[in-house]
């Protein structure tokens, strides 16, 4: 689905066509590096020059490939968008670059979109649906069991992942800067159920399609290369899982229910807590989740939420550095050396 | 195919990477790659490829004009046509006139036109829908209740998205597709981008004759596709073509590089355009902009 000329205002085209010529930029450096990854022991020279004949061949395949109808039934047939495809059989990057190239010459050749759409015609079925179906598949390879069924699933998920995520963006730009009045909801509505259905399509002939490749050649799917996760350095995990955990210590709390919990709901109403007695640390400074003398009632939520996670990350890193000592010292005993290699 | 650019002093030898380049390999691609009669182009009259078939060989003031003129020209129109406020009608008559004016000029039939300005037709279907979609005051047209707003938006799109089609098939028919890429290559757009664009037109008639063979060695087994359970031979042959593209694609690279090919092209000579062929070709968004102005200050 191409978007024509006139669907959308001259600002939101404009914007359109920015945002596609940086993802393009980005990806014309991307690609470079994308493409000479395969050369490992091939041909001289490394990647820059191979990305020309490869992506211009491969923007020949999605344009063909666009053109393979795939019947649904009673007469009426769809076919493949290629965004998702792309992404994974040769990466994001070149995948934006053969899509951006292949969208200019439809709308230059063949008159499909419009011109002036051309900036959003790229930014959706290029940018928005390339990226999201990348990020998907790497996720769900990455979380997933490593298994056979696994790269149909992830592969299918990605491209119907992608169509939505890409009606989606649409909407956006359409609330934005549509031409016409139809209402937001509508639109929503309309744009994201048709294209779930385009989707569940897609995806099945993405998976198949990635299914095949890999039968013959396994080794030209991009997104199957190095698809054994990388261990991630301890760091990364370590200050993420601690800047989420402050987020929702310090602003998500905020938003809890001051409701009993379920525990303390189900023992007041069957009198369960007539025994019960008042902490021995009531009355001290961060009583019921709060710092005392602070009147702002989120701030100090926040506050003793971020103390709170301070004192346990403390007392339970303490007790895992003793535990760890402990289980090094006992092995050293044995071999007479650390068990563990040294960059871990 | 023009002849070889003399080798300007600067670049290695021009590697010309017509589609034998891409028949390193088999006999089969020998074939796929020998042009008429093998490829998708065998349909075609003159033997002419996917992109090629679309240019209507004449010799007029338009088709004379430098390649990116003509694209500067289209962009500024299109876009002037888009900015062009909805409630004018008078004006959207005017761009139409233009660009009569323009197919009058470079001899397009008209029947060609019209049949090119198909591919709009799915919005076409959706721009009749939105009268009854769209929100505000209805009003009664032959017993349907229809928005009026819809009625305007529908109107909107419809005129626009047809002036843009047409703009377009008019720029497809009067120019040469090597002069397109050039003509994009000398606006800026990035070489890398434009070789890109440039090897996928070049082997669009090979890249669909694959699949057309694809097609026939399928129904000549007896298999006739019908429904989703048939998806995965098609996806199949999907994957196949994708390997024999990208395969393809190596070998291109490397008979290239024995050619001497560094990852850019050499350029052949480029006149610049003179002061007499950017008047003429930005007369079209000139006349444009007049009118959206005027449409502009009446509104």
């Amino acid at each position: 689905m191409h978007v024509p000329d006139g669907f959308f205002d001259a600002p939101v085209s404009v914007a359109g066509a920015a945002i596609a010529a940086t993802a393009v930029a980005v990806s014309l450096r991307g690609a470079r590096r994308e493409l000479a990854d395969r050369t490992a022991g091939g041909a001289p020279g490394g990647g820059a020059e191979r990305v020309a004949p490869l992506a211009g061949l491969v923007a020949a395949f999605v344009f063909a490939v666009q053109m393979l109808n795939f019947p649904v039934g009673a007469g009426t047939s769809g076919h493949l968008m290629g965004g998702a495809l792309a992404a994974i059989l040769i990466g994001p990057y070149t995948g934006i670059l053969v899509l951006s190239v292949v969208l200019t010459v439809q709308a230059l050749l063949f008159a499909d979109g419009g011109l002036s759409a051309l900036g959003i015609n790229i930014t959706l079925l290029g940018v928005v649906a390339v990226v999201v179906a990348w990020g998907v598949f790497r996720l769900l390879l990455r979380v997933l069991p490593e298994r056979r069924g696994t790269v149909t699933a992830a592969s299918f998920t990605a491209a119907f992942v992608s169509v939505p995520a890409a009606a989606v963006v649409f909407t956006l730009l359409y609330a934005v800067g549509g031409t016409a009045e139809v209402p937001i909801g509508t639109v929503l509505g309309a744009m994201v159920g048709v294209h779930t259905a385009i989707g569940v399509g897609e995806g099945v002939i993405t998976a198949l399609t990635v299914g095949s490749v890999l039968a013959a050649r396994p080794d030209l799917v991009h997104g199957m290369r190095r698809a054994r996760p990388v261990r991630r350095p301890a760091r990364v995990v370590w200050i993420g899982g601690l800047a989420a955990t402050l987020i929702c210590a310090a602003v998500v709390s905020g938003f809890a229910s001051s409701s009993p919990d379920g525990l303390e709901t189900v023992a007041g109403d069957h009198g369960l807590d007539e025994e019960e007695r008042e902490h021995p640390l009531a009355g001290s400074w961060l009583e019921d989740y709060g710092v005392v003398d602070i009147d702002n009632e989120r701030l100090s939520v926040g506050l003793a939420g971020v103390i709170g996670v301070g004192v346990t990350l403390t007392a339970a890193s303490a007790g895992f550095v003793a535990l760890r000592r402990n289980a090094r010292e006992r092995s050293g005993d044995r071999s007479g050396r650390s068990p563990l290699p040294a960059d871990a | 195919m023009p002849p070889a650019p003399a080798p300007a002093p600067g670049p290695p030898p021009a590697p010309r990477t017509g589609p034998a380049d891409g028949s390193a390999g088999s006999p089969a691609d020998a074939v796929a790659s020998a042009g008429p009669g093998a490829g998708g182009a065998a349909r075609s009259a003159g033997g002419r490829g996917v992109a090629e078939r679309l240019l209507v060989r004449r010799e007029t003031v338009v088709h004379r004009l430098p390649a990116h003129c003509k694209l500067v020209a289209l962009l500024g129109f299109v876009l002037l046509v888009v900015a062009t406020p909805r409630e004018a009608m008078w004006a959207f008559g005017g761009h139409a006139l233009l660009l009569a004016a323009v197919a009058v000029a470079a001899r397009v039939p008209p029947g060609l036109l019209l049949r090119r300005m198909l591919v709009e037709v799915p919005f076409v279907a959706f721009a009749l829908l939105l009268p009854l979609l769209a929100e505000g005051p209805r009003i009664g047209v032959l017993g349907l209740s229809l928005s009026e707003p819809g009625l305007w938006s529908a109107w909107n799109i419809l005129a626009k998205a047809t002036l843009g089609v047409t703009a377009s098939v008019l720029l497809a028919a009067t120019t040469d597709v090597r002069q397109l890429l050039l003509g994009l290559e000398r606006l800026r757009l990035p070489p890398l981008l434009v070789q890109i664009a440039a090897f996928m037109i070049r082997y669009l008639d090979v890249v669909t004759g694959e699949l057309r063979r694809m097609r026939i060695a399928r129904e000549s087994r007896g298999f006739t596709a019908r429904g989703p359970r048939h998806w995965g031979v098609l996806a199949r042959t999907a994957g196949a073509l994708f390997i024999r593209c990208y395969e393809r694609g190596e070998r291109v690279h490397l008979a290239m590089l024995s050619r001497g090919y560094r990852g850019s092209m050499p350029v052949p000579h480029r006149a610049p355009a003179g002061a007499a062929a950017w008047a003429r070709a930005l007369a079209l968004p000139g006349a444009a902009l007049v009118l959206c102005l005027l449409a502009l200050a009446t509104r």
